[in-house]
């Protein structure tokens, strides 16, 4: 559980982490917290020439919220800088993001793991992934030629693969609305295990009426998934318990443990549904 | 038999848990000091929570474990290992290997030349089949991870380079990976030797008439479990640090090693050293839990690799390696029916017990040491009139099995307990008054498994556990639960635990090396300090502390004049190491022996300057005076500096020096502690998710030399107990491939899941040792599996349904509760 050699470069700005990725090409790596790309290197399932060092990099550690109401969240911000934050850079709309956090590993990898690391990683149970889906967050990539935003939609292709080009550097998470009305929860075995299912919901409110929302699952594919027939249930009125059952009976029947993750999918989106209705 | 908590025992160390003292109306225990002074006053230090001699060494962060060990010119060793699980190595060219740069050397079976390590029973052969480990597999690899050849290299990085550079070609055979496929007609064989697969296969007790028992009793239960495969994960990984010391000529191998003086045998027979030429050194230790109690292959390659080179040689494990290459333990079947009068008393036990001991037979032990413990232990605390059993040790294509706290107790005690949980649901009985008609009460006891069992409290314990859960209101709240469609449930545990297995139980097991007695040498130095050595080896165990304790109370000084040495075969004369509940119990009667002997020579000294015969003296807090005139005394110092500065002036017959050397073994069926266990646990209906809200814990183990480590060895075994109940488990595919290589996939329970734990202690002192204790090393992780499994099953009720395999997952649970 040594890594394989490697060259260790660091970044001053976001600019010099690009110009280095660009230069050294498909064999470096962007290292943030080093949560996951540290342990995969130690079992050299991962095995770059190169590291970039980014993890110096203050003007991308940091947590707003904008004029027009988005939340925007420098890419090295860590689990716990978001945990901790005040109602003054988090306000109630995002409430969720904050709460989201206490389910990310345990309290030294929210110290050291950060929002964009987790993203750039996509590990399909990744709860800063799911947020993205539900939340439908914009994510600013920086390459050689400029900035450049890709839909969370569009940003997750695969386990542990993404839109990012080996010469990007994923700078900002942007998550346009607020979501006053949103809740994210999951199950594993242990505190702090990747979940063995997740789900987040965000309920489109008026008043006290549901008019409708949306619904992202984590755990049950290759991505977090959008679940669009529960959320045609949520548009036209239907219970969270119909929601939660359109959501599980999406899900395919067949395969290892799959009538058990079906049955915590339809549990937690009901829960999810009514803890964010709740608030 | 007196009973505390915990926290009144303690000296300034009150838990959060303050609950009541039950009144009892005993009293107390012979040789606990229920009343001692302040810890850092005089007095007795025995039966007080003193704080550890080892604590501000160790956590302070300058505890000195293997791997912060070094040696100017010292290389990194890795191994190369198998990544089939079964097979013949056709091709291993390691040219590549010892090209790739940093790399110094590469060893495989035959450069070294290595005798095998071959663990051994003296019975026939269809009981026990012989089977060598070679310390490098030769041409046949039997498991994922079995070592082919030693990479040495000037750092960590460049040894694991080589071993990638490593070229071996496999004709894969078909792996055995389970007990079913071991068994079956036609199997592939693991070892030519093991027909059938098999070890091991006893059938020590069959009571004559057994069967018309069965065939006439009221009612027959039945239990069929499986425990899943673990890893005794000790903190610290296994690792060496060997040289070889030129001027001493003398192998120098420090290791993490719960028995220094077997490795030295080990590694001795395998070099073809004289054992004189090889000294194990053992440092700080973090852990070992039994899988350091036997004679791993790595630290054998390690040393032979330091003896090539003429260098030292460093190997740690990574935890990969431990996690998937070292040794396991658990995975056991059984088969059980018991049967019951209509009264509740149970009639008789038939039993069949298959132990997945993998791929090896584990040195000193052999492949017997779960099935032999299991089918001699397995009725417990109860009265069993009649007894059947069989025990098997079959051998798969797995990282081979070692002890891992509690040896099979764990998993026979579980079966006991649910044996009489189903049978009071099927007679209709309270499952604790059926334990309670059943459990031994009258002691001595000699069971239907000819072991003769001292006394214990195991009714006592029972009813202050079960009392302990009423009155803190867990029954009602769980009534309460149910009427609101939640599922809580409540379960009991009640076990005893053989401790301090002396020559005489260990022979029973007709093992060839036969571990039992411990040596202690107790010396006072000029000055009057006094050095105490022990043949156990402490790896977390406080034995710095207690075995201090103890020797400082004999001769009555303070403990920090005391200070003891364990972990050096050049020093500590000889001893078997630590293991099996014995330290306190049989190296504590040593210590104590070895310095009653001391004092008499003290004593000896003094008599002859007053002219008196020494029995007519005693020793008093550091000096020795005169019975007849406790006011005429005469300090150590001044007797030490006697004995070795003015040797002329001893008296006849008294040789110079002071240092006193005794050994304490067990001659009949040793000393038993017990415990009762309850656990409240909720279930997530819909996510099948176990809580654990209650943990009472009532034990005895005789007198506590230190309250506040006998807590620490509780807690810590009962959340390892938890852990094999609900989170740890290795699994292999049909590959033979381990399912876990890091701490992702193998789910060590964290803080966060263990709940809080109340202790009780009540004390039968142990009336056949020299300190009236017991051994308390493995109860807590003995009792958890059983209690955590009747409490999910009582929360099941309901359903009808219930569980028997270990761990228990959140998707059985579901399972249970929703049919599917």
């Amino acid at each position: 559980m040594k890594p394989a050699a490697f060259r260790y470069h660091r970044a001053r700005d976001a600019d010099g982490a690009v110009r280095l990725l660009a230069e050294l090409g498909e064999e470096a790596k962007a290292l943030a917290g080093g949560q996951s790309l540290v342990a995969m290197m130690a079992y050299r399932l991962a095995r770059p020439r190169h590291l970039v060092d980014i993890g110096g990099l203050r003007e991308l550690d940091r947590l707003r919220t904008d004029a027009d109401g988005a939340l925007r969240v420098g890419a090295l911000t860590t689990h716990h800088t978001v945990e901790r934050a005040p109602d003054s850079l988090l306000g109630p709309g995002f409430a969720v993001v904050r709460e989201t956090m206490r389910w990310i590993g345990h309290l030294p990898i929210r110290t050291r793991g950060t929002a964009g690391g987790s993203l750039a990683h996509a590990d399909a149970t990744a709860e800063w992934c799911l947020l993205a889906v539900a939340l439908d967050a914009e994510l600013h990539v920086l390459g050689p030629h400029g900035t450049r935003r890709i839909a969370a939609a569009d940003f997750f292709l695969g386990p542990y693969t993404t839109a990012l080009e080996p010469d990007e550097l994923l700078v900002e998470i942007v998550f346009p609305h607020p979501a006053p009305y949103a809740a994210v929860t999951e199950f594993a075995e242990r505190r702090g295990d990747f979940a063995l299912a997740s789900a987040a919901v965000v309920l489109d409110r008026d008043g006290g009426t549901v008019r409708g929302g949306r619904v992202a699952l984590g755990g049950v594919g290759p991505v977090p998934l959008r679940a669009a027939a529960a959320e045609r249930v949520l548009a036209d009125g239907g219970t969270f318990a119909e929601c939660a059952r359109a959501a599980a009976d999406a899900l395919p029947e067949e395969g290892r443990g799959a009538a058990y993750r079906r049955q915590l999918i339809r549990t937690l989106v009901r829960r999810a549904c009514e803890e964010a209705d709740a608030r | 038999m007196t009973a505390r908590t915990p926290e009144e025992r303690h000296d300034g160390h009150r838990g959060r848990d303050g609950h009541g003292v039950p009144d009892g109306g005993h009293r107390p225990g012979g040789a606990g000091h229920p009343d001692s002074p302040p810890a850092d006053g005089p007095g007795p230090l025995v039966g007080r929570s003193v704080p550890r001699k080892e604590d501000p060494r160790l956590l302070s962060g300058r505890g000195r474990f293997v791997d912060d060990l070094s040696e100017p010119g010292m290389l990194h060793a890795q191994f190369v290992r198998s990544t089939v699980a079964h097979g013949e190595v056709t091709v291993l060219d390691l040219d590549a290997v010892r090209r790739v740069p940093g790399v110094v050397a590469a060893f495989d079976a035959a450069d070294l030349g290595l005798g095998d390590i071959t663990a051994r029973l003296h019975r026939p052969p269809e009981e026990f089949a012989e089977t060598a480990m070679p310390v490098l597999a030769r041409r046949r690899v039997r498991y994922v991870g079995e070592p082919l050849a030693i990479v040495v290299a000037r750092d960590p990085y460049a040894a694991e380079d080589g071993l990638e550079a490593a070229r071996v070609v496999y004709e894969e055979r078909e792996p055995v990976v389970d007990e079913a496929a071991a068994l079956a007609d036609g199997a592939p064989l693991v070892h030519a030797a093991a027909a059938r697969n098999t070890l091991v296969d006893v059938a020590p007790f069959a009571t004559e008439g057994i069967d018309d028992v069965f065939a006439a009793a009221h009612r027959v239960v039945r239990v069929e479990a499986r425990t899943g495969r673990q890893n005794a994960l000790p903190l610290e990984t296994r690792g060496a640090l060997a040289r070889w010391d030129d001027r001493a000529e003398q192998l120098v191998l420090r290791t993490c090693t719960q028995v220094p003086h077997q490795v030295r045998t080990v590694a001795a027979g395998c070099l073809g050293l004289d054992e004189r030429a090889v000294r194990v050194v053992v440092p700080d230790m973090g852990g070992g839990f039994g899988l350091k109690c036997v004679v791993g292959r790595e630290e054998i390659a390690t040393a032979a690799a330091a003896l090539r080179l003429r260098r030292p040689v460093k190997w740690i494990e990574d935890r990969k390696d431990a996690l998937t290459a070292s040794f396991l333990a658990r995975e056991q079947h059984y088969d059980v029916r018991a049967a019951f009068a209509a009264d509740g008393r149970i009639l008789g036990l038939d039993a069949d017990i298959v132990c997945d001991m993998g791929a090896y037979s584990c040195y000193p032990f052999t492949a017997g040491i779960e099935p032999l413990m299991a089918a001699a232990e397995l009725p417990g605390v109860y009265r069993v009139p009649a007894y059947r059993v069989r025990g098997r040790a079959v051998t798969t294509n797995k990282a081979p099995s070692a002890p891992y706290r509690g040896v099979s107790r764990p998993q026979y005690v579980m079966v006991m307990e649910r044996l009489f949980e189903r049978a009071a649901r099927e007679l209709d009985m309270d499952a604790v008054e059926l334990r309670r008609r059943n459990l031994i009460t009258d002691f001595p006891y000699t069971g239907v498994n000819n072991i003769t069992y001292d006394p214990g409290s195991y009714r006592e314990s029972l009813d202050l556990c079960e009392r302990t859960l009423r009155e803190e209101g867990w029954y009602a709240r769980r009534d309460a639960a149910a009427a609101e469609g939640r599922r809580l449930g409540i379960g009991y545990a009640c076990f005893n635990e053989r401790t301090g297995y002396g020559s005489a139980a260990f022979a029973q097991r007709r093992m060839d090396m036969v571990p039992g007695y411990d040596l202690a040498e107790v010396r006072m130095d000029p000055g009057g300090a006094v050095s105490v050595t022990s043949g156990t080896m402490s790896h977390g165990q406080s034995h710095e502390t207690t075995l201090a304790q103890i020797a400082a109370d004999t001769l009555g000084v303070a403990l920090a004049k005391v200070k003891l040495h364990q972990g050096d075969t050049d020093r500590v004369p000889y001893g078997w190491g630590t293991f099996a509940s014995r330290s306190v119990t049989i190296g504590g009667s040593a210590v104590r022996l070895a310095a009653e002997r001391l004092g008499e020579k003290l004593r000896r000294l003094a008599a002859a300057r007053w002219d008196i015969p020494w029995e007519e003296t005693e020793l008093h807090r550091g000096t020795v005076r005169r019975r007849d005139d406790p006011g005429t005394a005469v300090a150590y110092p001044e007797l030490a500096a006697l004995a070795h500065f003015r040797a002329h002036l001893l008296p006849k017959g008294l040789e110079p020096g002071l240092t006193a050397t005794a050994s304490f073994d067990v001659f009949h069926d040793g000393t038993f502690s017990n415990a009762t266990h309850g656990v409240v646990a909720e279930l997530d209906a819909e996510t099948g998710g176990i809580t654990l809200l209650r943990y009472v814990c009532v034990e005895d183990c005789g007198v506590a030399i230190n309250p506040q480590v006998v807590e620490g060895q509780c807690r810590g075994g009962i959340a390892q107990g938890i852990a094999g109940a609900l989170f740890e488990q290795i699994t292999y595919d049909e590959r033979g491939e381990p399912s876990a290589t890091g701490f992702l996939d193998y789910k060590v329970p964290t803080a966060q899941e263990i709940p809080d734990i109340t202790l009780f202690h009540l004390e039968t002192p142990c009336a056949s040792n020299a300190t009236g204790a017991k051994g308390v090393g493995e109860g807590g992780t003995i009792g958890a599996p059983a209690a955590v499994l009747n409490a999910v099953n009582d929360a099941l009720r309901a359903t009808g349904t219930e569980l028997d395999t270990l761990p228990i997952t959140p998707e059985a649970v579901h399972r249970a509760l929703h049919g599917a």
